[in-house]
This record gives C-alpha cells, sequence and structure tokens, in this order.
C-alpha cells in the first residue's frame, strides 16, 4: 500500500532488496517496474540503463554526492529510513528536489510513522510506504499536523514573512 | 516583547492538538515507548526518576509576568507547587503524570508559550544573554535576532532529526554572558565598519563528554542573510555529523574532524545556492520582530538615586544585596535586578509557586512586567528604577529572594542530578546543599569574591562544570557516586575549559575540597585579584599540591541518612506517581 496525494493507493512498483548471500553485481533484477538500490544501480549500470521502468532507491545514509548525475532519468527515486529518528534522508531530500532538480516521485519507506509526514512532505516527498505494522488510513491525518510553516523548503520557496501579511491579532 | 500574531497561536496550537493526540496514543498502546520517546523529547518530556518531567520554554529566557503566574499555576495543579529553573534558562518540572502533560501545553497555549524544541536531537530553545537590551555594555540588543532564529527553527521540517541535540546562543554586548563559545553555534551581534548590523559565527563550541571551545567559523555575516548562513551549517552537520556514537554526534566533533577550514568551504559551498533567495530578511519582518522590543517608557531621572546611595551607607545588609544583586543599566537611574534563586535550604533553580506568583508581581510593580531567566538559575527584573530599590529589596526578602549571593560562592550552578534524572551518576543538589551549608559566613563570601561553581551530576555537563572556576562532575566508579573537580573554567571573555586536579573525591569529602581551594586563594591572592583570575596567574599547580598534600577528612554529617535526599523546601521524599511500572 502507498500513500499518494493523501489517498491509498496500490503500488505499482516493487521494490528489490538484497538479501543475505546477495551481491549488488550478481543479483537478478526482476522485470516490470522495480525499485532498485544504488549498489544494484550502479553495478549493472551497463545492463539496467536501458530500462525506463527502473526506479532508484537510496538508503539514508547515502550521501548526494553518491547518486547518480542523471537523476532526472527515473521516474521514482525511493530513500529508505532505517530508522526514524535519522534524519539525514531529510537533507537528502531536498537536496535532489533543490538542487539536483529531481522531479520525479520521491518516495519515503522504511520506519515511518505518521508523526513524519508533515516533515517529509515539506522537504519533497510525495509518496510514502509505512511500515506494515502501520495502518496508512490512520496515518493520513499526519498531514494535517500544521496548516502553516515559518520556513521555506521545498514545498514553498518562501518563509511566512514573505507568504502573508503577518503581525495581525485577532 | 515579541506578542504572537495569528500565526503564531495556531501553529503553537496545532502542536498542542498534535501531542495530545501522540499521548493518546502512547497511553492506548499503539505508540511503543521507542517511537513516542522522540516525539515527547520534542516537547521536553523526559521520564525521570521519580515521573516525568517536562521542561517549558522561555525563548531567550525573557516572559511577562502573565507567563509567570502560569508556570505557577502549573506547579500547583499539576506538579509538587515548585519548579527548577534551568541553564537554558528554561524552567522544568519534575513530578508530572504523562496523561497531563497536554493540558499543561494547552495552558501554555493561553499565554503564548510552548515547551517546543526543548529537547530532543533537534534545534533547542535559543539562548541569550539574561541583560539583553538593557545591559551598559551592548552594543545591539540581540532579541530581535533571536526571535527570528525561533521562528525559523520552530518546526524546520529538515532538522527535526539531527544527529544530536543542537544548541545557538546569541549575545550583543562586549561581556559574553551567554556563553556563545560553547555553544554549537554561538552568534555575536556586531557592527562593522558602515555600522551594518550582522554576526560573528562561532561554531562547534560544546560541553558534555568532550568539552570543545567554539571557533569562529565567519567574522561577518550581515544580519540578512543569518537564517541562510545558520541554515547552511546545519544542514552541513545534518548530512555528515556522526550517528554511529552518540557521544561523537555533536557538531563539535565533525568539526574538529575534518578542521574549520573544510568545514567552512563545505558551509560557503552550501550558503552560495541559498544565499540571496527568499530566505533572506527583509527589513519589513526585523521591523515586525524589532517592535516587540522597544525601550519601555523610561522616566528622565537623574544617573544615580541620592536616598538609595544614603541607605547604601547607613544599611549594611541593603548595602550587600545592592553589591551583588543590583546591575548596572544602559539608561540614568535604573538598574537591573536579579532575585537570587540560590536561598539556603533550598535546591538551586528551585522556585515555589508562591515564589513564581510574588515575582509576577515585583516585574508588574517594578520593572514593565517582564522578567528573565537567567542561565545561573536566577530571575531578573532588567528594568527598575532605583528608587524603587529599597521597597524591592524589602518584597524580596519577604519572599526568599534576596539572599546576597550572587556571583558568590553559593551562587551555585547545578542540574537536578542523582536525586531526579535518570542520567546521573552523582547527586548534584544535595552536594550544593552541604556545600551551602559549609559556606554560610556572608562577610566569608564576600571576602572570597566572585567565583562561579558549578555541579553536574554526569559528563551530559547540564551545569557546565567544565567552565566553572570551580567544576565540580558526578561519576560512577563501580556503581558508587564519586566527583572530580576541576579548575579555571570559564564561561565566557574569554572561555576556558577547567583542568581536572587529579583523583576523585567522596560526596562527604567535596566541602572540604572546596575550602582547601578557597584557603590557597586567599594565600596567593593579590589585593582585589578575583579567585579565576589567581587561578590563571599561578595555574593550577599550587592547588593541587595543597588539595593532595594530607588525607581529606570526610565530614561525618554528611554521612548521615539526612543528605540522602533533600528535606527542606522541596518535599523530594517520597514518588507518588511513578511512570516505570
Amino acid at each position: 500500500m502507498l500513500i499518494k496525494n493523501n489517498e491509498i493507493v496500490t503500488d505499482e512498483w516493487s521494490v528489490l532488496r538484497l538479501h543475505e548471500g546477495e551481491t549488488a553485481d550478481r543479483v537478478i533484477v526482476p522485470g516490470g517496474k522495480v525499485i532498485v538500490p544504488l549498489p544494484v544501480w550502479n553495478c549493472q549500470y551497463e545492463v539496467l540503463q536501458g530500462r525506463t521502468e527502473l526506479g532508484l532507491w537510496l538508503a539514508g545514509f547515502e550521501r548526494a554526492e553518491d547518486i547518480p548525475d542523471d537523476v532526472r532519468r527515473f521516474p521514482v527515486i525511493a530513500v529508505d529510513f532505517h530508522k526514524f529518528s535519522d534524519g539525514r534522508g531529510y537533507t537528502l531530500a531536498y537536496r535532489l528536489r533543490k538542487q539536483m532538480g529531481y522531479q520525479g516521485e520521491l518516495r519515503a519507506m522504511g520506519d515511518i510513522l505518521c508523526d513524519q509526514l508533515f516533515y517529509l512532505k515539506r522537504v519533497g516527498f510525495d509518496t510514502f510506504t509505512l511500515r506494515a505494522d502501520k495502518d496508512p488510513h490512520a496515518a493520513l491525518a499526519g498531514f494535517a499536523d500544521f496548516s502553516l510553516s515559518y520556513q521555506a523548503s521545498v514545498d514553498t520557496d518562501a518563509p511566512l514573512f514573505r507568504r502573508v501579511t503577518r503581525g495581525e491579532i485577532l | 516583547m515579541y506578542r504572537y500574531d495569528n500565526f503564531d497561536h495556531r501553529l503553537v496550537a496545532e502542536r498542542v492538538a498534535q501531542y495530545r493526540d501522540q499521548v493518546r496514543r502512547r497511553l492506548s498502546g499503539e505508540l511503543k515507548e521507542d517511537e513516542f520517546r522522540v516525539l515527547r523529547l520534542h516537547n521536553g518530556v523526559y521520564m525521570q526518576i521519580h515521573a516525568y518531567m517536562m521542561r517549558l520554554a522561555a525563548p531567550y529566557g525573557l516572559l511577562n509576568a502573565t507567563q509567570m503566574r502560569m508556570f505557577a499555576h502549573i506547579a500547583r495543579k499539576y506538579d509538587r507547587g515548585y519548579g527548577h529553573f534551568t541553564t537554558r534558562q528554561n524552567i522544568q518540572f519534575n513530578w508530572l503524570k504523562l496523561q497531563d502533560t497536554p493540558d499543561i501545553l494547552a495552558d501554555l497555549a493561553t499565554v503564548e508559550a510552548h515547551a517546543i524544541q526543548t529537547s530532543g536531537s533537534c534545534i533547542r530553545s535559543i539562548t541569550s544573554d539574561e541583560f539583553a537590551g538593557v545591559a551598559h555594555d551592548e552594543i545591539i540588543d540581540p532579541r530581535p535576532y533571536a526571535e527570528l532564529l525561533r521562528q525559523w527553527s520552530t518546526f524546520h521540517p529538515e532538522f527535526a532529526f539531527l544527529p544530536r541535540k543542537f544548541k545557538i546562543s546569541i549575545t550583543g554586548a562586549t561581556e559574553d554572558r551567554a556563553a556563545i563559545e560553547v555553544n554549537d553555534i554561538g552568534l555575536q551581534v556586531v557592527q562593522d565598519a558602515q555600522g551594518e548590523v550582522g554576526f560573528r559565527v562561532l561554531v562547534g563550541g560544546g560541553l558534555g563528554r568532550t568539552p570543545v571551545i567554539g571557533v569562529e567559523i565567519n567574522a561577518f555575516v550581515p544580519w540578512r542573510h543569518i537564517l541562510t548562513y545558520v541554515e547552511s551549517i546545519v544542514r552541513v552537520y545534518n548530512e555528515f555529523g556522526r550517528r554511529d556514537n552518540l557521544y561523537k554526534a555533536r557538531i563539535k566533533i565533525l568539526v574538529k574532524a575534518i578542521g574549520i577550514d573544510e568545514f567552512r568551504r563545505q558551509v560557503e559551498e552550501e550558503w552560495s545556492l541559498n544565499k540571496d533567495g527568499n530566505s533572506t530578511v527583509t527589513q519589513a519582518e526585523l521591523d515586525r520582530i524589532a517592535a516587540g522590543f522597544t525601550a519601555p517608557a523610561y522616566a528622565a531621572l537623574p544617573q544615580q538615586d541620592a536616598m538609595v546611595l544614603a541607605l547604601q551607607q547607613s544599611n549594611k545588609a541593603f548595602a550587600n544585596w545592592v553589591k551583588r544583586s543590583v546591575k548596572p543599566h544602559k539608561v540614568a537611574g535604573y538598574s537591573a535586578v536579579v532575585l537570587s534563586l540560590k536561598q539556603s535550604g533550598f535546591a538551586p533553580g528551585d522556585a515555589t509557586a508562591e515564589q513564581m506568583d510574588a515575582a509576577a508581581e515585583l516585574a508588574e510593580r517594578y520593572s514593565f512586567g517582564e522578567l528573565r531567566i537567567s542561565h545561573t538559575q536566577n530571575l531578573v527584573l532588567a528594568d527598575v528604577k532605583q528608587a524603587d530599590l529599597p521597597a524591592l529589596w524589602e518584597a524580596a526578602k519577604a519572599n526568599g529572594f534576596a539572599t546576597p549571593n550572587i556571583g558568590l560562592l553559593t551562587d551555585i550552578i547545578c542540574c537536578p542530578g542523582g536525586d531526579f534524572c535518570t542520567l546521573a551518576n552523582a547527586r548534584s543538589i544535595t552536594l550544593a546543599r552541604a556545600v551551602d551549608e559549609r559556606f554560610d559566613d556572608i562577610d566569608y563570601l564576600q571576602d572570597i569574591g566572585e567565583i562561579d561553581l558549578n555541579i553536574s551530576g554526569c559528563v551530559n555537563a547540564c551545569a557546565h562544570h567544565h567552565v566553572g572556576h570551580i567544576g565540580i562532575l558526578g561519576v560512577d566508579k563501580q556503581g558508587e557516586e564519586w566527583y572530580q573537580v576541576s579548575l579555571g573554567g570559564s564561561k565566557g571573555s574569554p572561555a576556558n575549559v577547567g583542568k581536572i586536579i587529579g583523583r576523585s573525591f567522596s560526596f562527604a569529602q567535596i566541602p572540604a575540597v572546596v575550602e582547601r581551594l578557597l584557603q590557597v586563594y586567599v594565600r596567593e591572592r593579590y589585593e582585589d585579584e578575583r579567585f579565576i583570575d589567581t587561578v590563571r596567574r599561578i595555574g593550577i599547580e599550587p592547588f593541587v599540591e595543597y588539595v593532595y598534600a594530607t588525607p581529606v577528612a570526610e565530614d561525618e554529617k554528611l554521612l548521615t541518612p539526612d543528605y540522602d535526599l533533600i528535606k527542606k523546601g522541596a518535599p523530594y521524599d517520597t514518588p507518588y506517581y511513578s511512570p516505570r511500572f
């Protein structure tokens, strides 16, 4: 199940994860819409570069400088949060969107709670797969935790003081 | 002070609702403690030895009388009738029930206050000079910039899950009273040759396990660019700060590892991408915020009040209090007054609900309705007419605020320690009490003069022991509490990390150890030389030699059960609610 545009939809993509004993250079990448980890993309680039319906996923610890130059070729890039308290993925998303010009689907997956959805959306994520034990329907409320924000980020290029007239008191 | 507009109100209200739902999900079991922990910490809620503790924000240490009365209300309604003011210029309540904490936030919201980011691995509540706006040595009032940074850092979407806590401190004065050199980012508001306001930016300072003095990363960032510059620093830190070891996760470790020049290069590169963008601060926004910090309606008064000077001549007790508690003010005829929260028999920084109400009342009567919390855990009335000092002194005495020990040995900076805190290795409040009882002669204290004594119960250094002239740190040796003593630390202008004098001491030895240190000072000092200056001049060796020359006897009194827990003032003895079921 995937959260997209505030709805629960069926996920058309499968995520390739390396299991024990599998290596990035040898693992067989299945056909169809599949999201592969960065090491697999790097190792099997010659074969994979011809596939258009191929997504890339990044571990939270992977850095912008490790990412292929042409990120725009991927229809989906996912960031995997191995634990929700590791916030590197937020800056990674910011860089993909603001500095690397990535405009495709940006997916947050892994250890995600509804309590992070508001922040994740702000830094440019637009689809979300929650941990299997979390109810995605209940999680939707998380997007509405706040109705405004002080700072600029990916979702809005201007801080609040440039968006509204401040200083009014009811 | 800055007043909330509709947007500030709405955001804080939404935070209360969000947190209320998180507590509901925790109590229903929907959220596991591991998941909830991070969420509650973002609202200042800790699970301590006896109960939940909640740290409420007083941004940059400033609050009004209404907010202080709300603290009193919270103390009465949800706690045991008192609270603890902290070195981060906030207030903590120690005896809370988890299910009450959303109501506390809701109560706070009614007075434009919150507990946002007072804990957790995020940008913490910003600290500043407790005399901001009134200090005689101030160049620029830092408060508008502190508020600007408060708003920028509040719920910053990228920086809620940093490698570790992130502390920013800001000063606009010549003397650094905000300890900017020992914060993750230290900001000094300055003017360049053309009169433009900007910031000297320090980075990578911090205490804790590895004390480091911050280094200058930029000598002058114009005020319009401060948000993008600070954002660039935090972005580099978020990406590259270590996450594999909690003890090496602060920005100071990153800066040390790659060097300030490489760190600066990375920050500059990042800054080049967002500088001059929309996050550049507009004059209109600065003006809007600064309008909350305009000078109050001061009366035109003579520089000195003759009646007050006469009373100082005739009344020694008043003179002692003035000497310690009354601070210079930039406006003629006014003073800033420190209300001591270091009364004998009370935990340093503690105030009862009645004292909070009284402080609010005094603020309204004598100081335009505003107060400050100092990092030394006292309260400050910043705008008092000198002619009101005698009346204020009487009121301060009646409410336990007039101990004439500000800046002296018994103005101890002290964390909650082992009496409350799950992190502590040793007790600090109880030790502060023991020291306070040993040195109860005000004439002796006056003779010893200015000295910072800081007591932390563990390496997290909440009481900033590294920068105490005498620093005491609780350490654990095979499950027993011991105390390491350091000498020569200083919190600012310039900041220094103290040197450890040698092997550690038992609880009951510490008062005698402090006494020996003072004896060396009295023996070695030049006339009027402060303790810290003597230490700087002669080094720690003469102190070490004397302290360890003969065995230090334990004070028998301190081995009695009476010293197991503080009894007076703060009823810490029987936990009435423990979340640790």
